[in-house]
């Protein structure tokens, strides 16, 4: 059983003559433990694509099944359960709170911890809990920098321990490397192709061929269609990781 | 939901601690409204209060007869020029007045005191024993007149605190003998404190002597068969209506002193209860009044807080994003963000009862007026600028709830 199952989803906005479809029938499989990349253009439908897994955003029809369970139908707060329990989000702006160290910043998903073994933890525990994510993203020695004190890359996987904190069953990443430069794009899609390898289920959404080099598959968006899936043989960074480990 | 809402409150202490002058600011609305509340309603409360202990030390129910303005000659003189009352009113109206229980008549003069090398001057006032009653004045030592002094002109005489404290110091004047214009009177009570009455005299500083006493030994008056008072005072049954009373007592002293209809009274009766609690009725409009003024600041105080948190909802736009992102739901935002605007309100809160209790004490000890702090006024300043946060944090905290992630998490 595939871990995202997405069967023609159509996501339009306004109706009639004006209905723009931002998805026009998309249906896809992901497996867990995969690496998939979501490329196209500005426009193309995959943000909105990205949206409708990561359970952000209802789509217009179409069903989405997340790890055996309907999501199409949720309500919005089964939605944020769904989203705190199963996923996590790495952003291009990392969008970690101001003036708050990297551990805490890390442990804030699990202060909505509605079930699951993470539910009802002390303090204590959360935040011993997002310090082994910091130190599994190599930043076990900048617990308490806050993220004025940190470089981009560093932000980067602060926000990436905070995505792996509450053991989702995906890692969704939209853009992660926009905002940082050739170096630290490199070392942030080793860190996720590390964290595939040991057996995360990773889509990127990237419109830089580069970065999608790295995933297993990419999946190209038109006009809120999926043209072309593409498998890499060869993924990038693939090798090292594996050797280095 | 304990550990919840525990949550909601660090991350509402972080979020105004990263906006320490902002958060101060805000909350100086409050502060001010709320020390302006209880300065307001302790000064007032004071007011009252100082009001109430008149009425109970000049005794309840209480109505005060005295001489009018006459007509000599043509000439109309003052009210109090003449002695127009005499002891037989004072009877007529306690046997044939409804509802009064005492009349007493009273006759007053002023004279030094004498005792050993100390010497004092006081008012001297003629009484009989039924003056204690009307007035609700108690002796803490000795006794009050007997028959036999009251109908021999005996010299003997009731002393107040201030008196006694005066000529004695400490010790207990009871059975000492002062000399009052030359005339030697042993004194047999001393009366409880009274303290000032509504026009800040002080009640205590007076010598009570046998009313008989005092005309016929004291005062110089002509002796004669009319027995002429300087005042009588009335208590009125509890729970009758002394304006009822007040009506009855100017029917039987214009029948008494036959004035024809028309004609002015040559004698004036007054309520003085009726007229402390008109003043106290009014005082407490003005207290009123002056809290709900204060309280506008409050509300100016709210207004505030909501500017403030809408401002604060909007700046933090991307991180209502991200925390929806990572699984807060809607409640939980509109919750991180009333307890802030709550937080914000009940410190201000907090600071406001420091302030205003400051300030009740600065002004009682300044102007050296009364204050009443009550609890209750604490209590519910503080109680009303939690209410303020919630209904002015209500509005930013339903905004903030109602942002979709996606939209939220772009928000530049």
């Amino acid at each position: 059983m595939p871990l995202i199952s997405t069967k023609n989803l159509v996501k339009s906005y306004g109706q009639g003559e004006l209905e723009v479809r931002a998805l026009d029938g998309v249906s896809l499989d992901i497996e867990a433990g995969d690496f998939v990349a979501i490329i196209g253009a500005s426009g193309s439908g995959k943000s909105t694509f990205m949206n409708m897994i990561g359970c952000l955003d209802q789509p217009t029809s179409g069903d989405y099944e997340l790890a055996g369970q309907a999501v199409s139908q949720l309500s919005v707060d089964e939605l944020a359960d769904v989203r705190n329990q199963r996923i996590g989000f790495v952003f291009q702006q990392f969008n970690l709170l101001a003036r708050t160290s990297a551990v805490e910043n890390v442990a804030m998903p699990l202060l909505y911890a509605r079930s699951g073994p993470l539910v009802a933890l002390t303090k204590k525990e959360q935040l011993d809990h997002a310090k082994l994510r910091l130190q599994q993203v190599g930043l076990g020695d900048r617990l308490h920098h806050t993220p004025s004190e940190l470089s981009g890359g560093q932000q980067q996987r602060v926000a990436i321990a905070r995505a792996l904190v509450n053991d989702p069953a995906l890692i969704l990443a939209d853009e992660p490397t926009g905002a940082l430069d050739s170096k630290m794009t490199v070392e942030i899609m080793h860190l996720l192709r590390q964290l595939n390898h040991e057996g995360m289920t990773v889509v990127v959404v990237t419109h830089e061929p580069e970065v999608a080099a790295y995933a297993n598959r990419v999946v190209t968006f038109k006009d809120g269609k999926i043209i072309e899936i593409q498998i890499n043989e060869h993924p990038v960074g693939k090798f090292e990781v594996e050797q280095s480990l | 939901m304990k550990f919840a809402s525990l949550m909601n409150l660090s991350i509402a202490m972080r979020a105004l601690r990263v906006n320490k002058m902002r958060s101060i600011l805000t909350m100086l609305g409050i502060v001010i409204g709320v020390a302006a509340v209880i300065a307001m309603i302790a000064i007032g409360g004071g007011a009252q209060q100082r009001l109430q202990e008149q009425i109970a030390s000049l005794g309840s129910n209480l109505l005060i007869v005295v001489p009018g303005s006459i007509i000599q000659s043509g000439a109309r003189l003052g009210a109090g020029n003449a002695q127009t009352l005499t002891e037989q009113d004072a009877r007529a109206i306690v046997t044939e007045v409804q509802d009064v229980a005492f009349a007493a008549p009273l006759s007053r003069s002023t004279a030094q005191v004498v005792f050993g090398n100390t010497n004092w001057s006081t008012s001297i006032y003629g009484v009989y024993n039924d003056y204690f009653d009307v007035r609700e004045w108690n002796l803490t030592e000795g006794r009050l007149f007997d028959q036999g002094e009251i109908s021999r002109f005996g010299k003997v005489a009731i002393v107040g605190k201030t008196v006694s404290s005066q000529l004695f110091g400490e010790d207990n004047p009871v059975g000492q003998v002062v000399r009052i214009r030359g005339i030697p009177f042993e004194i047999i009570g001393i009366l409880e404190s009274k303290g000032q009455s509504s026009q800040g005299q002080d009640q205590d500083d007076v010598i009570f002597v046998p009313l008989t006493t005092g005309r016929n030994r004291l005062f110089g008056e002509p002796r004669g068969r009319i027995a002429r008072v300087g005042t009588i005072m009335i208590k009125a049954v509890d729970g009758s209506d002394t304006q009822e009373v007040e009506n009855r007592i100017n029917d039987l002293l214009r029948q008494r002193h036959r004035i024809q209809p028309g004609n002015e009274n040559d004698f004036q009766v007054r309520n003085l209860t009726e007229i402390l609690k008109t003043q106290e009725a009014a005082s407490k409009v003005m207290s009123m009044l002056l809290a709900a003024v204060a309280s506008v600041s409050l509300l100016v105080g709210g207004i505030g807080i909501m500017n403030i948190m809408l401002v604060s909802v909007t700046e933090r736009t991307r991180e209502i994003g991200l925390r929806l992102a990572v699984g807060a739901r809607a409640r939980d935002i509109m919750m991180q963000f009333l307890v802030e605007a709550m937080t914000l309100a009940t410190l201000g809160g907090a600071m406001g009862v420091l302030l205003g209790v400051f300030i009740s004490w600065l002004v009682a000890y300044l102007a050296n007026w009364n204050i009443s702090l009550s609890l209750l006024s604490i209590i519910f300043a503080v109680g009303f600028s939690a209410a303020i946060g919630i209904f002015f944090g209500y509005y930013p905290a339903k905004k903030a709830a109602k942002m979709q992630p996606i939209v939220a998490l772009r928000y530049e």
